[in-house]
């Protein structure tokens, strides 16, 4: 067989150069012709059009965006980090031999420039679930970020009567009638610039759903991914399965994506496979599993756990205010956090308005935590970790828990339960008090709209110096190399850098895209 | 000052010498072991400014370790505190922890290149690079019992001589 290789690094000056050597090694072992382009610091021989036109396959073992890489356009492609060709050269042929044995090229190397994922080809299972996730997660966060702030600032200067004046309803005894999505010309006129911003928020997170549902999907699929993923992330927030409901199609979109794409097909009706074909049967079958088969009980398993959430609230306050707190860091924002955050808006809208300030309260306890411990012990931390730390504390008091992930998903062990125990504390605080919020959104931004909103900061406060002190200590026990031993292995896995922003990276970035690593 | 200006002499052609050459390093961390080998070179003059070039070898540590499964690690850095291509190497029984997932370095490449390098640096680098995948190699670097031997194989092997 014939292989064409690109091998690249950060600095150009060793693993390129290993990476080649071991490829050669290997390669003229297995009996394979290979032609390895070194793109290191000593210049490179660029591959020829003819040679690249004569490979079966091609092999990207790159940590930094490969120069040129629209010349391997329609090519079958193996693309992994560098490390990966110099510890296991071997492995790294046989499966550019296998990719190049598939009838059809399903990700052609150099199409065209396509999001980034957070997946790592070589991990476990365990490890990619995460990374789905992650990946899902993070391309919804900016989604949070906007649509919250606009909310927060909606209400701020519309008070806290805002929501029910764009959607209709009674709050505190006036009965809006509200803005009907036929007439959004009138917005304007009838609600005022706040409402306007209001409903370009309420707009951002109706896509929280149906953007984790199709980057998750994306995370395992690819571009094929995208559609059973929105559409299945769509049906499950229609049918009200909610954020867990959206996790359950993106994997569903993901895999029968995934599963479609490795099909053998003739070459006649490989063509249209990707464009017609896949997207048709895979949004077929997600969206009716999700409509008649698993949504429902999802769906219903939502409801029975606000039910649940509901009747604790009558009996014990301050147990209800920690499992709040206990759900909102226990994944940052994912499914579990939002299934807490619905239920703060829903008590909100049936005229409670203690949950809600618990909820915002303890989801404002993760990112500050985090970024006053990079603060007290920098050294405990990675320099991408500070960074995501000084964008931690906006996050963090504009109610955005996500600007914790980065570090949750470093080191999970360490983070996430120290997170919990501050948000736990600071939610029972909440409630106890009886601190009261009438903003669904808008972190401390909003805290002319919070009752008693002096007992409220102390909550966040107390949480905060608790989740601090926890992951400190954590983090301090045999991690005294973190600096090192906490970056990801591989450049084709990690995560957003700066919290709202998912830093591309990895297997299929974007040009121009900063690369890490 | 007896013997050592000879010791530490560094013709310009030549990327590593007896003094840039520790077999028995005793070192608790990777710091201490890139901080011993840059010391040495600097010594040798080919590093004008350790604190940089330090710091130059730790940014790109950070950015992913450079230790490589089968007990390598090559920590380096192109650096403008560095004046010459240089290698600097340690060999450690015990091992240190340089971030492969499957255990500590046994033997420590310090590679400094200097920061606007020549193509001839740069090649020597590379072909240098190319030798320590290379099982052969590594067995002689580990069966080396004096810094002379390890002088000799590095340049018979990356230089040709």
């Amino acid at each position: 067989m014939k292989i064409v290789a690109v091998t690249s690094c950060p600095t150009g000056i060793a693993h390129t150069y290993m990476a080649a050597e071991s490829l050669e090694v290997a390669a003229e072992e297995a009996g394979h012709e290979i032609l390895v382009e070194t793109q290191g610091a000593a210049g490179s021989d660029p591959l020829s059009a003819e040679q690249i036109g004569a490979a079966d396959a091609v092999i990207f073992a790159a940590d930094v965006e490969v120069r040129d890489r629209e010349r391997f356009a329609g090519k079958p492609l193996i693309q992994v980090g560098v490390k990966k060709a110099i510890n296991d050269a071997p492995a790294l042929l046989a499966e550019a031999e296998r990719a190049a044995k598939e009838p059809v090229p399903a990700s052609a190397a150099g199409a065209p420039p396509a999001p980034a994922t957070k997946v790592d080809a070589n991990a476990g299972f365990g490890t990619h679930l995460r990374q789905w996730l992650m990946t899902g997660v993070s391309y919804m966060i900016p989604f949070v970020a906007a649509g919250g702030i606009l909310i927060a600032i909606a209400f701020l200067i519309g008070g806290a009567k805002i929501a029910s004046k764009v959607n209709g309803g009674t709050f505190e005894g006036v009965t809006y009638a509200g803005v009907s999505t036929d007439h959004l010309d009138k917005l304007l006129s009838q609600t005022g610039f706040a409402g306007v911003l209001f409903f370009i928020g309420s707009t951002a997170f109706k896509m929280l759903v149906p953007i984790l549902a199709g980057f998750i999907a994306y995370a395992m699929a690819d571009r094929l991914g995208l559609v059973p993923g929105i559409v299945g992330g769509l049906l499950a927030s229609a049918i009200g399965a909610g954020f867990l409901g959206g996790l359950v199609a993106g994997l569903l979109a993901g895999f029968l994506a995934l599963q479609m794409k490795k099909l053998r097909v003739p070459r006649g009706v490989a063509g249209v496979m990707p464009v017609v074909v896949i997207p048709l049967v895979t949004t077929a079958v997600v969206g009716t599993l999700m409509l008649v088969v698993i949504g429902q009980p999802i769906a219903a398993a939502t409801t029975h756990l606000t039910n649940w959430l509901n009747g604790l609230g009558g009996s014990n306050a301050v147990l209800l205010g920690a499992i709040l707190g206990l759900m909102m860091a226990f994944d940052l924002g994912g499914p579990i956090n939002k299934v807490a955050y619905t239920f703060g808006v829903a008590s909100l809208s049936a005229g409670n308005l203690t949950i809600m300030a618990a909820v915002m309260a303890a989801g404002m306890v993760p990112p500050l935590a985090m970024a006053l411990s990079t603060v007290l012990r920098p050294k405990l931390y990675t320099k991408s970790e500070r960074q995501a730390g000084e964008a931690a504390w906006l996050l963090g008091a504009s109610f955005i828990t996500e600007g914790a992930i980065p570090f949750a998903a470093a080191d999970p062990i360490r983070v996430i339960p120290s997170l919990m125990a501050g948000s736990a504390v600071t939610g029972a605080m909440s409630l106890g008090f009886g601190a009261t919020s009438r903003a669904p959104h808008g972190g401390i931004w909003v805290v002319g709209l919070i009752g008693k909103p002096l007992l409220y900061v102390l909550a966040i406060v107390v949480g905060v110096l608790i989740s601090t002190l926890c992951v400190t200590f954590a983090k301090s026990l045999g991690e005294s190399d973190a600096d090192f031993d906490t970056e990801p292995e591989s450049a084709a896995s990690t995560y957003p850098s700066a919290g709202s922003v998912p830093s591309p990276a990895g297997s299929r970035t974007p040009a121009g895209a900063t690369v890490r690593s | 000052m007896t013997n050592g200006l000879a010791a530490h002499d560094l013709s310009p052609n030549d990327l590593i010498n007896a003094e840039l050459v520790d077999l028995d390093v005793a070192a608790a961390d990777r710091y201490e072991v890139t901080r011993g080998l840059a010391a040495r070179m600097e010594k040798t003059g080919r590093v004008t400014d350790l604190e940089t070039f330090l710091g130059d070898v730790r940014a790109r540590e950070e950015q992913m370790p450079t230790g490589l499964e089968g007990g390598i690690g090559i920590p380096h850095a192109r650096s403008t505190a560095v004046t010459a291509a240089t290698l600097g190497f340690a060999r450690s029984a015990d091992g240190v922890d340089w971030g492969a997932p499957d255990g500590p370095a046994h033997l420590i490449f310090l590679i400094a290149a200097p920061a606007g390098g020549s193509s001839e640096h740069m090649t020597i680098l590379a072909a240098l690079a190319r030798r320590l995948v290379r099982p052969a190699f590594k067995q002689a670097l580990h069966d080396a019992t004096s810094p002379d031997d390890v002088v000799a194989l590095i340049n018979k092997e990356v230089l040709g001589r």
